[in-house]
């Protein structure tokens, strides 16, 4: 009896106890990180199934990575040809989209006036508009019109290319305004040129800026999916995104886990890279890198 | 004076080209298409490019046919808007504790706790929903579990058209977009704001509600809205978890739509319905970032 009241008691004091650990808010964390993350741990652990079911394992095996003969991500042409397209479209569209980006957000951001402000309004809608309303009007653009711009990997670069400009714009301005303006300034005063100011000073502080918005821009590009499937012109210009989303609910083997997954593996390694990368680049600035590194994304 | 100014409109003329070209240009596509005639002949969508002649038999079809017998666009916009409430509302409700924890509690494992947090940022969309249609399955994990390994015979067909499951699948799928911005909210507030209200005698749940809660509501807000905007355009959730035309959704309608040549124009003008029922929300999100942005001018 005196201890089921002790009990009680306890419980009731550790409830009134003002300083007491948060453990219903710990609970819901911890529920949430295993429900986010686990099913995606379990389609990566049916990519090794040495069986054909995505329900049931069968034992392990690399059978759907590239022990099976025709129907393995190494050995299936379409799977392959899915993931190899799907970097290459990554890659085009960063090495087009951050440069122009940083111009836009250096030239924006200094040059004053009503004709800017509704360039940089343009941008942010660019930013705010969901993608199947950008998607369909660039579809429009390919399919009924006749212009040089057609459907396929050109079409689906232009078309992430401005679904993405937004990204360093933002990033590269929020990183400005922290600057300001008095080291560039301080640079003209001792005889700097403009341009000299620019890239001898506010570009390699800028660097932590762009860095990190190549990265992102990256890795959203290797998972977008509603404007490359509009811009897509067949089976040869289907990125991993697409052709998932065109198997999944038809009788599709683990190879598919497989083809998943290791855009997975390569996410997570290019946004490793890019951890260090940031923490090398902003080491002089004694913030928690990783804190300021999730700010940026 | 004027070199200077040069320079910078030199830096940015690229970008607003791309934007004005890529962006602006399409939109005006899409309405020329929605205010656009059909060729009587062949079917096909003909575009009025003079916005004098614009004609809106297109909007007048969309329109009449919101509701009543023969109203096939109504019932699936509102069951968006619905199931877009329910989907952001259930978002808030885990994301809000979540980034809560993290930003106040997380202490020495705050920068693993972000990295878990951060990583379904990283992982395909696509593929987080290729495990949940497995997962899903007839014969899948979830029903197995459910049955306690025998104990019940659950056979449920979850991907046959459910509202939850596509409700589920919705919030599962933004949810990452939301709690980061909330947590970056929540970690500004100062800990000695907090502090104060407890030494001054404020229980926990009075701080929340009257520090904490106050001002974190402009995370809140613009972490509402950077997953509502995307829901409401999203098709492809509903595809992959439902694939039935009793959950079909806004995207949905205009994703079918622009398939067909003589319902271009119909899909035209239902794109530029949804661009005109979010313009508030976006209008509203671009204002607080040009805010942040330091008042582009």
């Amino acid at each position: 009896m005196t201890t089921v009241n002790a009990v009680s008691r306890g419980r009731v004091s550790w409830w009134r106890n003002p300083w007491r650990k948060p453990r219903i808010l710990a609970a819901i964390t911890w529920g949430y990180l295993a429900w986010s993350l686990l099913p995606v741990g379990i389609a990566a652990l049916f990519s090794f199934n040495s069986g054909r079911s995505r329900t049931s394992l069968q034992g392990l095996s690399m059978r759907w990575y590239y022990g099976d003969p025709s129907l393995s991500v190494l050995h299936d042409p379409t799977l392959q040809g899915a993931l190899i397209h799907t970097f290459v479209l990554g890659i085009l569209t960063t090495v087009i989209a951050v440069p122009l980006g940083v111009a836009f957000a250096l030239g924006i951001d200094r040059w004053r006036g009503r004709l800017p402000a509704g360039f940089n309004f343009a941008m942010l809608m660019s930013f705010v508009v969901p993608e199947i309303i950008m998607g369909v009007s660039l579809f429009f653009v390919v399919t009924r019109l006749h212009t040089p711009l057609h459907a396929g990997t050109a079409g689906q670069v232009v078309g992430l290319v401005t679904f993405q400009l937004s990204y360093p714009v933002i990033i590269v301005r929020a990183r400005l305004l922290t600057i300001g303006k008095h080291y560039e300034e301080a640079a003209t005063d001792l005889g700097a040129s403009r341009l000299g100011a620019i890239r001898r000073v506010l570009l390699p502080m800028l660097y932590p800026a762009i860095f990190a918005s190549t990265v992102l821009v990256f890795a959203d590009v290797i998972d977008d999916f509603v404007i490359v499937q509009k811009l897509s012109a067949g089976a040869g210009t289907e990125p991993v995104a697409v052709k998932i989303y065109n198997t999944a609910r038809g009788a599709p083997t683990p190879a598919l886990n497989a083809l998943a997954t290791l855009l997975l593996a390569a996410s997570l390694i290019a946004i490793t890279l890019g951890y260090l990368g940031y923490k090398l680049l902003s080491r002089n600035e004694g913030q928690s890198s990783i804190e300021s590194f999730a700010g940026q994304v | 004076m004027r070199r200077r100014r040069f320079l910078w409109v030199a830096l940015a003329t690229p970008g607003v080209l791309w934007l004005l070209l890529l962006f602006v240009f399409p939109f005006y596509v899409v309405l020329s298409l929605a205010f656009g005639t059909l060729d009587p002949l062949f079917l096909s969508p003909v575009p009025i490019w003079n916005p004098m002649h614009w004609i809106p038999d297109q909007f007048t079809y969309v329109l009449s046919h919101l509701a009543g017998a023969a109203g096939f666009y109504g019932p699936a916009i509102l069951r968006t808007f619905a199931y877009v409430f329910i989907a952001s509302v259930g978002c808030l409700l885990i994301a809000y504790p979540v980034a809560y924890y993290v930003s106040r509690f997380g202490g020495k494992r705050k920068g693993m706790l972000l990295v878990l947090l951060i990583a379904p940022f990283w992982i395909s969309y696509m593929m987080r929903m290729l495990a949940w249609v497995n997962l899903l399955q007839i014969d899948g994990w979830i029903n197995k579990v459910l049955s306690f390994g025998g104990i019940f015979n659950v056979h449920i067909a979850w991907l046959d058209g459910r509202p939850s499951t596509v409700i589920l699948g919705l919030i599962y799928g933004y949810i990452p977009y939301m709690i980061l911005p909330l947590y970056a909210g929540l970690d500004r507030i100062e800990n000695s704001l907090l502090e104060a209200a407890r030494d001054l005698g404020a229980s926990r749940l009075s701080t929340f509600r009257r520090v904490t809660l106050p001002m974190s509501k402009s995370a809140v807000v613009a972490s509402l809205l950077l997953v509502t905007l995307p829901m409401v355009g999203d098709y492809f959730t509903n595809d992959l978890l439902s694939a039935s035309p009793s959950t079909a959704m806004f995207g949905n309608l205009i994703n079918t739509a622009i398939e067909a040549d003589s319902q271009v124009g119909k899909g035209a003008a239902l794109l530029i319905i949804m661009f005109v029922v979010l313009l508030a929300p976006m209008l509203y999100y671009v204002r607080m970032t040009e805010k942040a942005e330091g008042g582009a001018v």
